[in-house]
């Protein structure tokens, strides 16, 4: 290799795509998850972010097993199912500067950690929250999860007499500022997505569908590649604009897009299909997700985004310096202050 | 005085002699009627008079309307543990009038609100009415104050009767109220109407009173919830997660009011300390989980339900070592229990919490003074063995009011453990040829090195997690490996033992027992220790401040033909605990262990160690 192709091969951070790998995965060949991890790599790589700058997070299952299959360099807490919205908040506190990335599941998020992950999303902690959701458990070997829709049969469960949870229903009614729906066999919408969501500075929430290859598989469920395939209704073709790019609206055609800017300048610019739709406008998000759930339809696309909402961070007046930087001269009060506090008890 | 007019043979007349500074006093009111300010006006009187004293507030599970009891004992002695009898009562509350005068000891007092109806008062007891109502009428109050402010009519009442004097009263009201000229005005004027009614009307027939002395010099009045928190911000807490629980929730609360006082820059307004009220006690542990592995210093603070929900994330943390504080303010339990009495009923479970293997650091401290020292040393020591810290405390230690010495100055520079920023990692590699894994016992202390997020050495990161994993923190399953990692946890941990805090021991001459107790039932073992002594029965006493314990404590048990182990709960488990540690001395200890929802008193413990003795 010469070093002319070294100097192509990387990015504006000086690193190239092999930095931004990570352990060989060891979920089923053909999961949807594997193509996940992929287009986060692509994403960060392309954004010119420092894999020392992400972390991150995920809770229990499938999905939460691989942030190891990207991001090596990154630091990274698998922590207790349902609860790495928690671990998270408490995380990236000690450093604002960096970018949280945590990986969930259906069950995960929709079951047993619906409370924390509402929480985080009303807190709006600047973070991306993906839900690789399959609509069943995989690591426990294929029961129903909360995801998965009514009727559906299963091998050893039987049919599933109950609706689904709608996790960016969900996000949205929760306040999330940011909403949005992939499919895992979409790569070019997935990443385009990923990069906005690293973007934005508040909770950025992506529901990717992401077919089970071993229990959840078949050609007419919700949650399959086949289903996935030909049922998937992107709302617009989705361009993610860096801020530091010349690249402006006008090269897209006159009327047909939309924009939307994000906190750090970036943009994400929406190429119009098959419908006028307004990513912020929240009751047209509503509006949309049930007319979905009626056509049996995946939506997916920018579903909703409010960049003007303030993070929680925001609410925190921290210093400058990361928190987990700052010496002990900084965190312990000094001796006179105590002496002060002794004689308010006399 | 009127002493002359007493009938022979009545116990009254057995107390004709002053009683000063040494009688114990429980005012009895509803709760949400505004008579804690009134106690609390009482309590810190009599402590700036320089007596030594203590409130206890025995209070239901509710807001509004239910009995409350409050009770101050002076001592010249300078004991402050919990009495059961009273010598005065002043009953405020018509529906439990009745239920007063069976606990006022032989030639007591009553004062009583002059509307209540008492019938068949006890004969060996002094009873004086108080116009309450008339007084409050009178006072210059609005009318939609007067339910709180009746109360400030004991308080002129007693400090008449007892011997307060009234300027120390209305300079504690000063204090109480911040120089709050409204509120201190009403209430004033009701303590002042209340004490020229008393001078004017009532007899001094009681021996009871108060003199001023120098016993209180260089304390302080604080609760250990307080004391706690100010404890870890001057520890540099950097986060701190809690949900809401009785008895632990002012823990918390004095964040609210300490963190822009001591962690606020000035100029910038910008914080050090962030405090998040999670949506669980299951997030509150989540949070400091993930801000202590992170390199903050945190911490969280509950009580036994939140413990429980505690229990899985504190596993993970022991296992994945990850530094984080928890704050254990025991109250009665299991299930919701007793929510607003004391206990030491946690002690099994936090030291055993979680599935598998596992034991943590626990510390216990048994003055309020020392919740202040726990506060910033459980930081310390969490981050040096990069493990939880479960500081045990509990209700009465907590939330009430103690005299306690002075808040002390953290006398030893911050202990951030071994921690790695981008320089320590570029050194420690060089030396080690590059060898460097997150969980590798490169010191031979059981202790590793940790990088936390934020560091930007390409060769700092790793990954965290509850599965199994080897020195590099890379997933395995091997048996060997699991064992091997395993292991070294209980070197780490059993490595702490002589570095954790000493416990306190006060021995005796000729003593051949002893005692091992632990937290809040020290002033009440201080002065059983003293009742023993008067009766022929010197004892020694150990006071644990941590676990696990240090050759100190299994010398002791030793050392003594029998222990007892004194506790507030129902099964001994401080001796369960001990038990273990020392299997071969094990018959030594015995157990003396009460759970009623009281603080113990001496009384109790001398002549349960007695009759045990007596055996």
């Amino acid at each position: 290799m010469t070093d002319q192709n070294q100097r192509q091969q990387v990015n504006a951070a000086g690193l190239s795509r092999a930095d931004y790998r990570g352990a060989p995965s060891t979920l089923c060949q053909g999961c949807g998850h594997n193509g996940i991890a992929s287009q986060i790599v692509a994403a960060c790589y392309e954004l010119d972010i420092v894999p020392e700058q992400v972390v991150k997070f995920s809770g229990i299952g499938c999905s939460s097993k691989s942030p190891t299959y990207f991001l090596s360099r990154s630091f990274g807490f698998n922590g207790l199912h349902g609860r790495m919205p928690s671990l998270a908040l408490g995380a990236l506190f000690a450093d604002t500067s960096l970018k949280g990335i945590g990986v969930s599941g259906d069950g995960d998020t929709a079951s047993i950690g619906m409370g924390q992950f509402k929480h985080l999303v009303r807190r709006n902690l600047p973070m991306v929250y993906l839900v690789e959701n399959n609509g069943v458990y995989g690591l426990t070997k294929g029961q129903f999860s909360a995801t998965a829709e009514r009727g559906l049969e299963l091998k050893r469960q039987g049919i599933n007499p109950f609706l689904p949870v709608d996790i960016c229903l969900e996000a949205l009614v929760a306040n999330a500022t940011f909403v949005a729906r992939s499919f895992a066999g979409d790569p070019k919408q997935l990443k385009e997505l990923l990069k906005a969501a690293f973007s934005h500075n508040g909770i950025a929430v992506l529901d990717i569908i992401s077919p089970c290859v071993t229990f959840h598989n078949k050609e007419n469920t919700l949650h399959s590649y086949t289903y996935g395939k030909e049922h998937e209704e992107p709302l617009h073709e989705i361009a993610y604009v860096p801020a530091r790019d010349e690249i402006t609206v006008e090269d897209f055609e006159e009327g047909s897009s939309r924009e939307v800017t994000l906190h750090d300048g970036s943009m994400i610019v929406l190429k119009k299909l098959n419908q006028d739709y307004d990513p912020t406008n929240k009751a047209a998000a509503y509006a949309l997700l049930e007319e979905s759930h009626r056509n049996q339809e995946l939506i997916t696309g920018l579903i909703y985004v409010d960049p003007a909402v303030p993070s929680m961070f925001d609410a925190y007046h921290l210093p400058e310096t990361a928190l987990n930087r700052l010496p002990e001269k900084d965190l312990r009060p000094i001796r006179q202050s105590l002496e002060e506090i002794n004689q308010s008890l006399i | 005085m009127s002493e002359e007019t007493i009938v022979a043979g009545n116990p009254i007349e057995q107390k004709r002699c002053p009683i000063v500074n040494d009688f114990c006093m429980t005012v009895s009111t509803v709760n949400g009627s505004g008579s804690a300010t009134a106690n609390n006006l009482l309590l810190r009187s009599l402590f700036r008079m320089g007596i030594p004293v203590s409130g206890k507030n025995i209070f239901p599970s509710n807001i509004q309307g239910l009995p409350t009891w409050y009770t101050i004992r002076v001592s010249r002695k300078g004991y402050i543990g919990r009495v059961a009898k009273d010598d005065i009562v002043v009953a405020m509350n018509p529906a439990t009038i009745a239920k007063e005068a069976p606990f006022i000891s032989p030639g007591g007092v009553m004062f009583y609100a002059d509307d209540l109806r008492i019938s068949d008062l006890r004969e060996d007891i002094i009873a004086y009415p108080m116009p309450v109502k008339k007084l409050v009428k009178e006072a210059d109050v609005a009318p939609s104050m007067r339910d709180y402010i009746a109360n400030m009519v004991y308080v002129g009442v007693l400090a008449q009767m007892i011997g307060i004097p009234l300027d120390v009263v209305y300079q504690t009201l000063e204090f109480q109220f911040k120089g709050k000229k409204k509120a201190i005005d009403s209430n004033w004027s009701v303590v002042k109407a209340a004490a020229d009614w008393a001078a004017a009307n009532l007899e001094k027939r009681d021996p009871f009173r108060v003199e001023p002395m120098n016993g209180t010099e260089g304390y302080i009045m604080a609760d250990g919830n307080m004391a706690g928190a100010l404890g870890a911000l001057y520890g540099g807490l950097q986060f701190a997660g809690w949900y809401p629980i009785t008895p632990a929730t002012s823990l918390a609360e004095t964040f609210t009011d300490y963190v822009p006082l001591l962690r606020k820059d000035p100029e910038t307004g910008r914080q050090t300390c962030a405090v998040v009220q999670a949506e669980d006690e299951l997030a509150a542990i989540g949070m400091v989980v993930g801000a202590g592995w992170a390199g903050l210093r945190a911490m969280t603070s509950t009580s036994g339900p939140g413990l429980s929900l505690m229990a899985e994330y504190l596993g993970l943390a022991y296992y994945a070592e990850v530094p984080v504080v928890v704050w254990d303010v025991q109250r009665v339990g299991p299930s919701t229990g007793l929510p607003t009495r004391t206990a030491q009923c946690d002690y099994t479970f936090a030291y055993f919490i979680s599935h598998g293997d596992t034991q943590y650091i626990i510390l216990i401290p048994g003055s309020v003074n020392e919740c202040f020292e726990f506060g910033w040393r459980a930081l310390d020591i969490a981050e040096h063995f990069q493990t939880p810290v479960l500081v045990m405390s509990d209700l009465d230690l907590g939330m009430n009011q103690w005299m306690t010495p002075a808040f002390q100055y953290p006398d030893q520079p911050m202990d951030r453990g071994k921690i790695l920023w981008e320089d320590d990692l570029e050194k420690l590699l060089a030396e080690r040829n590059g060898d460097w894994g997150r969980y590798l016992d490169i010191d031979g202390d059981g202790i590793p090195y940790r990088t936390v997020a934020g560091n930007r050495h390409p060769r700092s990161a790793y990954f965290t997690r509850g599965t199994g994993h080897d020195e590099y923190g890379r997933y395995n399953e091997e048996g060997d490996v699991w064992e091997q990692g395993m292991n070294r946890l209980a070197k780490k941990i059993n490595g702490s033992r002589e570095l954790l805090p000493k416990p306190v021991l006060k021995k005796r001459d000729g003593a051949k027992i002893g005692i091992i107790s632990a937290g809040s039932t020290d002033p009440a073992i201080i002065e059983a220790c003293d009742l023993l002594e008067a009766d022929g029965i010197p004892v020694d006493y150990l006071r644990l401040r941590a676990l696990p314990v240090c050759q100190q404590v299994l010398d002791f048990i030793k050392d003594h033909d029998c222990v007892y182990v004194v506790e507030m709960n129902r099964d001994g488990q401080l001796q369960q605990i001990l038990s273990l540690e020392t299997p071969e001395h094990a018959t030594r200890l015995k157990k003396v262990a009460h759970m009623d929802g009281f603080p113990l008193t001496a009384q109790w413990i001398s002549s349960e160690i007695k009759a045990q003795e007596a055996k």
